[in-house]
Order: structure tokens, then C-alpha cells, then sequence
């Protein structure tokens, strides 16, 4: 067992979990989660490089390093591992946030109890993205989500125990439906006769669930995994959850746990139930584009830092479904690019929020004003953030964005003159104008909080970032610029699983349920 | 050719960003200057070296036996790949049109960054807070520029489009405590970012249609359409027109698709280059430091739009519709901008809105280019006033930057009777008010003739209005130069603080761009910068332009340049009642003009009461009352309901014992029932 790497993964949160407990002070707590999750962040690293060495040398399984321990026999219940560039990337991103957030929170109280809960958090995300066996997923999903109760309503601010209460029913419900939806795909897992099994791998290739329990499944599962990815209309958790939770929780929340909704929905939905997915997929891309402007909408009229962001996140998470949804294999590849995009610049988005509302306390930005003048590191950084989520080619956001809208676009067209509805047409061109209320509301942040003058003169004393903060944010910012300027690296990544041969959803040719529907051409 | 040039032509003022920017603050501001300007020195030798070598060579990669200049692809590297067919690289193409905007770019950014070292201080020579950010930024917008004109496809071009964006974005709010210039920057970027969603929409069509973002396909096939040769180095495609003209969908709302697609690519050039009704931006775009408004708002960026129609003319010329539609924005705008011009206070006012009228020009003159009328003309023409305007239009910026750094203040009412305390600047200034107005032999003088011939080419309509708004050009530039020269005696209170002309650094750039001013005009573009690299004349010597000129179309519109300069002297020269008169004449109109038409107050109506009022505020109130509402509301709703039972579960024995009796009963009676 321990000769699998991805072992390790679990190993390392579980080894962080025993050294925290038996920390005598703060620095001690500070040394194991640094050394920890740097430990994690080489590890991902070594596994990144590692699999795309194998991938050179002609590895062509749908996923590497595999493996599988019987954990409840009866019921088929098994630790199975394995991991395709996606899941690499996800992991690689969990690592790299979890390593930033234990900076984020360097000065944090009750330092002990609140590293526990965080590291539990990451244990469930990195399971998650390890797992290929749908009931340890789900359990590790709900590792993940648990802590979040918590970790808010103790550390968070402002009206916490009822956002930490609303954030956790949300995702339980939206935990309940997916838990039915997996039972289900579960009983309909092997043909008549044959054992049946909660691999993934084996079920889709048993392709067993036949079309009308798929049309009963897939939503489901969708909005099971959806409300997490902040989906029109269960997205409403995020902004108040954003707003309680202590920094570190909204960067790893915002920047890992809200992909694991996304991961979730096309690892489980669409590649599970692809016929299903070609049929529903007209509501959900109603819903997710609705998202991506009605999120970059209500940002441009928030007056608080983490509303504003949460919007975005809403907005930019949107698309990450939204393109999913588009059943193209460039539009996938840019919903992944998205992911990684989003996750690593909104959680250097809280970061630097929950470092200047450490500061002036305050996160309105209407009391706030001229903050280049004070501390221009931070300002620069939330600059350099803002720019990323405008989209400015050579950070992240570029490349996701237009990744995602040439994918769209193509297949807005192929499904248009194929006499398949505009559909898709028409949502990708909505969620094109997304780049320009993205502008509005990212440059009248930076234009009231860093810019023009000061407006409070007690703000005058407030100091720059520490060196632990430095290190946090500079971190983030080269990842995001790395993206940015070698986006092929990461599109080669993933670009393995995105083939009809895997993903049978990109044999659909003609949209059938879009045009029946709607009837429109 | 080598890639070495090519290459430091880009990466020095990157590298020169990022060290600027990241080590800037720990090097003096002397050290900066002379670091950020030796840089772009550099660079422009490199630039000036590509674009001799392409020119005069004499090489067959550039040059092939009939004389016709080709394209060259330096080098092209994958970036992004779309598809296995759609792929985005950034390379480095060099034809007539890259080559000239090598030149012109680096010239221009060169002179700007000499001038800033002495701009950028105050009269005692203290530097201003943020010299090193300056120099970082002027980095990164030159970068982002030569990128974009070197680009080999279109979205490298939009790539380093959004960058020449955010960098004017950056330099327009470097004063960025100033209120004003905050604003100023938020709106040039969102009005241009506007202006590039369409860009994006027409990228996006052109490239599904066309399966590739490349120029050389792009273009190459569309001339073969109309059967001229224009032989481009590698590759060949299948025909975009019977591509476009074959589709089942090539028409939506009556205009084929390929007529969408460069619309919509225009309508990123109206954004950049201040077309109206996306031109808004630049007057406010003033805010920033005069160089910057030189370099940017001036000569370089402004005309990315001009740039990136000439780019795609080829593909334009298949759809006449578009440069129709180019034509129309066009000559409307140099309309307004002239009579705008005509009446503003603020001196980089009227050079901003002169800047949007002379660009205008530009467009027009690109819309009205037909290969059949003098083999192309206007394309030439466009591309010749392109080079001269950014010559003498930084020229009037860096005087006027002069002006006000010794003024301490942008209105002309401050300025009066100069002539005698700054008497470079006077010269200069006045080299680049001959150009612009078109006098003989300055630069302004050929390009705009040219222009105007090629005008007249296409309709005596479009002629007699370009016509016009050249006379208004020499009036308003003149007016602006009484009223700063001359009108009356400038008053002196303390002759130690008199104004005076500038240190060598701010002298030198504006005595080689007005020599550049008077002698641009001979340069034989005919023969260097055509639409299909064909050239125009046999034989080439310096008086080549002279000697080609239509000297019927340069009489009429030398009378009307020096009419209107007699007018303008006549009404401003010497103070007197005439300006008055004519404003109390025509009040409304004089109101109309100095309000900018009202366009301003149009747009902060769009968007604060409609898009902020009307869109975005309900939304998010729907959002927190109807959906959070709808939501909490399943709390409260399990919370009702778990207290309107809770009277059940009361603890107390009797109550639970009469339950359970009257269940016995009930449930004895219903066995009762069912067994009788």
C-alpha cells in the first residue's frame, strides 16, 4: 500500500494532524504546517514531472499510478487511487494554497485548534482528488466540507455563526442529493449478473446505467456538485460564507474546496452519464451562463471587499461549469485552465483582502481609500490579482477565458449549422461580455481602496506587508504568472483525457437535446 | 533574416519592465532615467537596423525580381493550442507596414523617454515620486506596441492589444492620488475593453470560418480572391472567400458573415483609436503626463486601430461594406473632433481632439482605398499620414509639455504672448502647426494631399468634406498658436521666475522632430508601404513625392489651409473683440461644441443610471431578497415547523397517557371496524 505515491497525499495531512496535536507553542504549529505543506508541495511537483515523464515514454492508461485496498467487502467499498493530468493539477493547486494559507494565518488565534481543522480540510481535498472510487470520494468530500462549520464559526467575523450555519446546510444539501445520485449510478454500476462497483473506471467502462436512469442521475449529481461550484440559483452560501470565514478558510474554500465541485461534476456527471449530459445540458447552461454575468453583475454594486470577490467567484466559477458543459474538448481544457486560474489568484484575492482588513479593520470600501499611498506592496499585489481576473494576457485569466470562448464558440457554431439550436451561440457570446463587467467592477476596486487619496488619515500609521505575508502573496503571483506566460505546459497536461476515446460525451455530433427542446435553429 | 534583432527588439523593454519595476525603488531616479532611456536606445538602433535592412537591402526574402516587397515570418512559437488545428503563436512578422511602425514606435518612445528626464522634475530639479515606475511603465507600453505591430496573427495581436491597454491604463493614472486621472484611466480601459469584446466576437467568427488566426493566410488568400499577388513566404490555404461565401449561414441580419466578422474587428479599432462613439476616452486620457500623452494618445496606440484595418485590408477589401461603414465613423468623427478642437480651453484638449480628427483621417482615407484607383492610393496615403502625424503630433505634444511645465498650467489663458520667453519652443511649435495643417513643404503637407486625392478617387462627396475639416485643422491649430504666442504681452511679475525654455534633454527631442516634421514628407512611402508591396512609382528619387503630387488637389487645398490660417490670425493674433463676437453669434452651437456634444453626460447616463441603476443594482437586491430569500426561507420554514409540533414532545405524563388512550381507541375502533 505504502508503495503507492499518492498514498502519500493522505499520509502527510494525517502525520501534520499528529504533529499539530502535540505542538507545545505557535512556532512549533507554524514549523510542522509549513514543513508539511511544503513537503506536499514538492511531492505534487516530483508527481507532476514524474507523470509526464511516463506520459513521454508512452503510458496511455486513462490513469497512472493506480491502485486498490479492499476496505468493506460486502458492499464493494474500496481505497482506489489513481490520477490523470486533471486530478495532477488540482493537487498540485491544493498544495500550493494550503502552503500559501499556512502563511496567510501566521498570526492567527488559538493557533492549535485552528490548524487541525484546516489540515483535516486538506485531507479531505486531497482524498478527494485521489480517489477514484466514488464512496471514498464522497467521504472524503465530506471530510472537506465539515471543518468549514467550524473554522468559520469560531474564527470567522462579522455575522459567523449564521454563515457558517448557512454555507454547511447548503453544501449538506446539496451532499444529499449527490449521495443519491451516487447510490444510484452505484446500483446501476454493472450489467445484469455482474458484481457491481463503485470504480469509476470500471463503471464507465460497464457503461451500464441505462438513458432513463441517467436522465434521473445526472441531475443529481450535477447539482450535488454544482451547489459547491457555486451554481446559479445555490450559490447564495458563498458571498455570506466568503464574508465570515478567516482568510486561510476563504482561500482554501474559494480556491480548492469550490473546485472540488467542478472536478466533481465532470469527473462523476458528464463522464459517468455522457448521454445524459448531451441531453440536459441545455438547463445547466441556461443556469451556469445566467452565473457567469448575473455574478460579474451584483460584484459591481458590493461595497464589501469579500462580497465583491465572492461575486467574482461566482461569476468565474460559472464559467468553469459553463464550459464543462460546452462537451468540447477545448472548452473543457479551458475549464480546467480556469480552475487552476481562479483557484490560485482569488485565493491571492483573500489573502491580500483578509491582510488589509487585518490592517485598517474594516473591509468597506467606502471607508477606505488611497492605500497605494500606505502599503504599496499589498496594493501592488491586488493590482496584479485584479489584473488576473480582468484577464490581462500574461497572467492566468487570459488564458482560461480565451480558451474557454474560442472552445464555446466553435461549438456554438458546429451545433448552429448542424440546425442543433443557437443555444450555445448565443450564452458564449453572453458570457463573452463578461470581460467587460469583469472591468467595471474589478477597476472600481482598485480605483476606490489603492488609489486617489487617502481617505481615512488613522490609516496613515498602518504598516506594509511582513515577510510572511510577502512570501505568501509573491508566491501566488508567479504561479499565476506562470500560467499565464506557459499556458501549453498545462494544456498538455490535461489535453490526455479530453478524448473521445475517454470522454464518450465528445462523440455526440449533434446535440439532439438542445434542438428538441428548443427548437430553435 | 537573424532572429537576434528581432528578438532584443522585444525582450529588451521587457526585461527593462521588470527591472525597472521590480528593482527600481532601490536605484536613484538619475540611474533609472538614464537606464530606462539607454534601453530604448537600444532598441530603436535594433528596430532601425530590421527596418533598413527590410527596406534597402535590396534581399529576395524582402525583395523579389519584379521589385515587390514580400512577407517574412522571423519566428513563430507556439503558444496556446486550441485545437489541433487553431493554434495561437507569438512570432514576428516583418513587412512594409511593421517595418514603418518599427520606426515610427521607437523614434517616438525614444524621443519620449529623453524628454522625460527633464519633464518628470520640477524647476528646481527635484524628481517626481515615481520616476522608476515611469520609466518601468513607458517599458512595458513599448514592449506591449511592438509586440502588437510585429504581430503574425490576430491574436497575438489582440494578446498585445489588451497589454497596450493596461499600460495606457497604468500611465494615464500615474498621477493616481489625483481624483481625476483615477477616473480618466478607469474609463480609457473600459470604454476600449468595450470596444474589444466586438474584437474578440470578430476573431472568434473570422477564425471558425477561416481555421486559422494567421495574417499571411488570412490575407494572402483573400487577394488571390481578387486576383492580385501577394506572395507571401510559407504556406497556402483554401480560399476564405468561397470558405465565407459557401456556408450555409453566410448571411445573419442581411450582411454576410465575413462583413460581421470585420465590423466587429473594427469596432476594436473605433475603441483604440477613438472613432466616435467609443472616443470619449481620450480627451480624459490627458490626465496622464504629457509625454505619455505623446507617445500613447498621440502617435503609437491611437492608431493600433488604423494599424490593425491596414492589417486586414486584403480581407476588407472583399467586403466593401465594412470600409463603407469605415468610411462613414470616420469622416463623422474628423467632423466633430475638428469643431470640438475649434473651441477648447485646455491646450491638450485641442491637440487630443486633433489627435482624434487626424485619425480620422486615417480611417477615411483606408475606407476610400480601392486597388483599382492608382493602385490602392488611399491605403498608402492612410499609411503615409500615419508616419508624418506621429511625427509632428509628438512634436506639438512634447512643445505643449514644455508649455505647461513651464506654465504650471494646461489653459491657454495662462499662457499668451510666449513667443519672446520661449522662443525654441515657439519655433517648434510652429514647424508643427505648419505641418498639421498641410503647408507646403512640411510633412502634413503630402500625406493629407494625398489623402484628399484619394478622397476625391472614390466620391466629390467624401473629397469636399475632408476638404472642410482640413480647413477647420489649420484654423483651430493656428488659433492655438495666437493664443499661446501671441494675443497679448505676457505679464512678468518676478523676472527670476519668468518662463524660460527647457534643459537639453526636453530641447533635443523637439528640435529633431520638428527637422523630422519638415523633411517627412519627402520620404518615397509609394514606393515602400503599398497594400499589395507593389510599388507605386518607376523611379525613385527625394522629390519623388513632388513630383507625383496631383497639383489640382494640393492647390485647392493649400488655399483652404492658408485661408483658414489668415482667419485664425486675424481673430487671435492681437487681442481683440472678433472671438467674442462670433461666440455671442452663435451661442448654441459654441455651446455644443465646448460640451464635446454632450457626449460625456450621454454615457454617465448609460451607465450610472441605466447599467448601474437599472441593471446591476436590482440584480444584486434580487439576489439578497428573492433567491437568499427563497433559501432562508426553507430555514425558517423547518424552524416554524419543528416549533408548531414541539407542543407535542412536552415532557408531561398525562398528556402522553390521554395520547396513548385516544390512539387505542381510535386504533381498536378502525380494527373493529374493518373485522365487522
Amino acid at each position: 500500500m505504502f508503495d503507492n505515491i499518492l498514498i502519500y497525499f493522505v499520509v502527510i495531512p494525517v502525520l501534520m494532524l499528529a504533529g499539530v496535536a502535540l505542538c507545545k507553542n505557535v512556532k512549533q504549529i507554524r514549523a510542522v504546517a509549513v514543513v508539511g505543506s511544503l513537503a506536499l508541495t514538492a511531492l505534487s511537483v516530483y508527481l507532476l514531472l514524474d507523470y509526464l515523464h511516463l506520459r513521454h515514454v508512452g503510458a496511455t492508461a486513462q490513469m497512472l499510478y493506480t491502485g486498490s485496498w479492499a476496505w468493506f467487502t460486502p458492499l464493494n467499498i474500496n481505497l482506489s487511487v489513481g490520477v490523470d493530468g486533471i486530478s495532477i493539477a488540482m493537487i498540485l493547486l491544493s498544495s500550493i494554497i494550503l502552503l500559501t494559507g499556512s502563511f496567510a494565518s501566521w498570526t492567527i488565534a488559538q493557533p492549535k485548534e485552528f490548524f487541525l481543522w484546516l489540515i483535516l480540510l486538506s485531507t479531505g481535498v486531497f482524498g478527494f482528488f485521489i480517489s477514484i472510487d466514488l464512496f471514498t470520494m464522497f467521504m472524503f468530500y465530506e471530510v472537506a466540507l465539515i471543518p468549514m462549520y467550524l473554522l468559520i464559526g469560531v474564527w470567522g467575523s462579522g455575522n459567523k455563526n449564521y454563515s457558517a450555519m448557512k454555507l454547511t446546510l447548503m453544501l449538506m444539501g446539496g451532499s444529499a442529493f449527490l449521495m443519491l445520485g451516487l447510490i444510484g449510478i452505484y446500483y446501476h454500476s454493472a450489467p445484469e449478473g455482474q458484481p457491481l462497483t463503485w470504480n469509476l473506471l470500471e463503471i464507465a467502462r460497464n457503461g451500464a446505467i441505462s438513458e432513463n436512469w441517467q436522465l434521473f442521475l445526472f441531475p443529481m449529481t450535477f447539482v450535488g456538485f454544482g451547489v459547491l461550484g457555486a451554481m446559479f440559483p445555490f450559490h447564495t452560501w458563498s458571498p455570506d460564507g466568503h464574508a465570515s470565514a478567516p482568510t486561510a478558510v476563504s482561500m482554501l474554500h474559494a480556491g480548492v474546496l469550490m473546485k472540488l465541485g467542478g472536478y466533481g461534476c465532470f469527473r462523476v456527471a458528464i463522464y459517468l452519464m455522457p448521454y445524459a449530459a448531451n441531453e440536459l445540458a441545455w438547463i445547466f447552461l441556461i443556469l451556469t451562463g445566467i452565473s457567469v454575468v448575473y455574478g460579474a453583475f451584483s460584484a459591481c454594486v458590493q461595497t464589501d471587499l469579500k462580497y465583491i470577490n465572492a461575486y467574482s467567484s461566482v461569476s468565474h466559477c460559472g464559467l468553469v461549469l459553463f464550459a464543462i458543459l460546452m462537451l468540447n474538448t477545448t472548452a473543457m481544457s479551458g475549464a480546467i485552465m480556469q480552475m487552476l486560474s481562479h483557484g490560485l489568484m482569488t485565493a491571492l484575492f483573500f489573502a491580500l483582502i483578509g491582510m488589509i482588513y487585518g490592517r485598517t479593520h474594516t473591509r468597506d470600501i467606502r471607508q477606505m481609500g488611497g492605500l497605494m499611498q500606505i502599503m504599496p506592496y499589498l496594493a501592488v499585489c491586488y493590482v496584479i490579482a485584479g489584473m488576473a481576473s480582468l484577464g490581462l494576457p500574461g497572467l492566468s485569466g487570459f488564458v482560461a477565458e480565451m480558451t474557454i470562448f474560442v472552445g464555446s464558440f466553435q461549438q456554438g457554431m458546429t451545433d448552429y449549422l448542424a440546425g442543433a439550436g443557437s443555444l450555445r451561440l448565443v450564452f458564449t457570446i453572453i458570457a463573452c461580455c463578461s470581460i467587460v463587467i469583469t472591468a467595471v467592477y474589478i477597476l472600481r476596486v482598485v480605483g476606490k481602496l489603492l488609489l486617489g487619496p487617502v481617505y481615512d488619515d488613522h490609516h496613515r500609521e498602518l504598516t506594509d506587508a511582513t515577510w510572511w505575508e510577502r512570501l505568501s502573496t509573491a508566491t501566488l503571483i508567479i504561479c499565476v504568472a506562470a500560467i499565464g506566460c506557459f499556458p501549453n505546459f498545462f494544456i498538455n497536461l490535461i489535453k490526455f483525457t479530453f478524448s473521445p476515446e475517454i470522454f464518450s460525451v465528445l462523440n455526440f455530433t449533434q446535440h439532439s437535446g438542445i434542438a428538441s427542446v428548443l427548437g430553435m435553429n | 533574416m537573424d532572429v537576434t534583432l528581432p528578438i532584443i527588439i522585444l525582450a529588451l523593454p521587457l526585461f527593462m519592465f521588470l527591472f525597472l519595476g521590480l528593482l527600481g525603488k532601490y536605484m536613484s531616479h538619475r540611474l533609472a532615467g538614464i537606464l530606462g532611456t539607454a534601453g530604448m536606445g537600444i532598441t530603436l538602433i535594433c528596430a532601425y537596423t530590421v527596418a533598413f535592412t527590410y527596406f534597402f537591402s535590396g534581399n529576395p526574402d524582402f525583395i523579389n525580381a519584379e521589385g515587390e516587397r514580400l512577407q517574412q515570418i522571423v519566428f513563430n512559437v507556439t503558444w496556446l493550442q486550441f485545437t489541433p488545428s487553431l493554434v495561437l503563436r507569438l512570432g514576428f512578422l516583418i513587412d512594409p507596414i511593421s517595418s514603418m511602425m518599427l520606426v515610427v514606435i521607437t523614434t517616438i518612445s525614444f524621443m519620449v523617454h529623453l524628454y522625460s528626464n527633464g519633464y518628470m522634475r520640477d524647476h528646481h530639479g527635484v524628481w517626481e515620486k515615481g520616476f522608476q515606475r515611469f520609466y518601468a511603465f513607458l517599458s512595458l507600453f513599448s514592449f506591449s506596441m511592438l509586440g502588437l505591430v510585429v504581430a503574425t496573427n490576430i491574436f497575438q495581436m489582440y494578446i498585445f492589444w489588451e497589454l497596450v491597454g493596461a499600460s495606457s491604463y497604468l500611465l494615464i493614472g500615474f498621477y493616481y492620488t489625483k481624483p481625476s486621472a483615477v477616473s480618466a484611466s478607469k474609463k480609457a480601459f473600459i470604454v476600449t475593453r468595450f470596444a474589444d469584446l466586438g474584437f474578440l466576437i470578430g476573431i472568434l467568427i473570422l477564425s471558425f470560418y477561416a481555421g486559422t488566426f494567421d495574417f499571411t493566410h488570412l490575407t494572402s488568400v483573400a487577394v488571390e480572391g481578387l486576383n492580385h499577388v501577394y506572395q507571401v513566404s510559407e504556406g497556402t490555404a483554401q480560399n476564405i472567400l468561397s470558405i465565407f461565401a459557401n456556408n450555409p449561414a453566410s448571411t445573419f441580419m442581411g450582411a454576410s458573415v465575413l462583413t460581421w466578422a470585420l465590423v466587429l474587428i473594427f469596432m476594436g479599432g473605433m475603441g483604440k483609436s477613438a472613432m466616435m462613439p467609443l472616443h470619449i476616452w481620450l480627451p480624459d486620457a490627458m490626465e496622464g503626463p504629457t509625454p505619455v500623452s505623446a507617445l500613447i494618445h498621440a502617435a503609437t496606440m491611437v492608431v493600433a486601430g488604423v494599424y490593425l484595418v491596414a492589417r486586414l485590408f486584403p480581407l476588407y477589401l472583399m467586403e466593401t461594406a465594412a470600409l463603407d461603414i469605415i468610411v462613414v465613423v470616420g469622416a463623422l468623427t474628423a467632423f466633430y473632433a475638428a469643431m470640438v478642437a475649434c473651441v477648447q480651453v485646455d491646450i491638450k484638449r485641442v491637440l487630443a481632439f486633433s489627435t482624434i480628427s487626424q485619425i480620422a483621417f486615417m480611417m477615411v482615407s483606408l475606407g476610400v482605398a480601392r486597388p483599382e484607383f492608382h493602385h490602392g492610393l488611399g491605403y498608402m496615403a492612410s499609411m503615409f499620414h500615419l508616419f508624418t502625424h506621429a511625427m509632428f503630433k509628438a512634436l506639438l505634444f512634447l512643445c505643449a509639455g514644455a508649455l505647461i511645465h513651464a506654465i504650471g498650467s494646461n489653459d491657454y489663458t495662462a499662457m499668451h504672448g510666449l513667443r519672446k520667453y520661449m522662443p525654441i519652443t515657439h519655433v517648434t511649435f510652429l514647424i508643427g502647426c505648419l505641418a498639421i495643417a498641410g503647408i507646403i513643404p512640411f510633412a502634413g503637407f503630402f500625406s493629407k494631399d494625398e489623402i484628399l486625392t484619394a478622397c476625391f478617387g472614390h466620391s466629390i462627396f467624401w473629397y469636399i468634406w475632408m476638404s472642410c475639416v482640413a480647413g477647420l485643422t489649420a484654423f483651430y491649430m493656428f488659433r492655438l498658436y495666437f493664443l499661446i504666442f501671441w494675443w497679448k504681452e505676457h505679464k512678468v511679475h518676478d523676472p527670476h521666475h519668468a518662463p524660460h525654455d527647457q534643459p537639453w534633454t526636453m530641447t533635443l527631442p523637439l528640435v529633431i522632430l520638428a527637422v523630422v516634421s519638415c523633411f517627412a514628407g519627402f520620404v518615397p512611402f509609394g514606393n515602400l508601404v503599398t497594400w499589395n508591396g507593389h510599388p507605386m512609382f518607376e523611379s525613385v528619387s527625394f522629390l519623388t513625392n513632388l513630383e507625383n503630387l496631383d497639383w489640382s488637389v494640393a492647390a485647392i487645398s493649400l488655399t483652404v489651409a492658408v485661408v483658414a490660417i489668415l482667419i485664425a490670425m486675424k481673430m487671435y493674433k492681437t487681442e481683440n473683440e472678433l472671438p467674442a463676437k462670433m461666440r455671442n453669434a452663435l451661442p448654441a452651437l459654441w455651446d455644443w461644441c465646448y460640451h464635446r456634444f454632450y457626449w460625456d453626460e450621454l454615457y454617465m447616463f448609460i451607465t450610472h443610471r441605466i447599467i448601474f441603476g437599472l441593471v446591476c443594482k436590482p440584480i444584486a437586491w434580487f439576489d439578497r431578497h428573492i433567491i437568499d430569500g427563497t433559501m432562508d426561507s426553507f430555514a425558517t420554514l423547518t424552524n416554524k415547523a419543528s416549533w408548531s409540533i414541539r407542543g407535542l414532545q412536552s415532557g408531561n405524563v398525562q398528556t402522553y397517557v390521554w395520547i396513548y388512550l385516544i390512539g387505542v381507541i381510535l386504533l381498536g375502533s378502525i380494527t373493529a371496524i374493518c373485522l365487522i
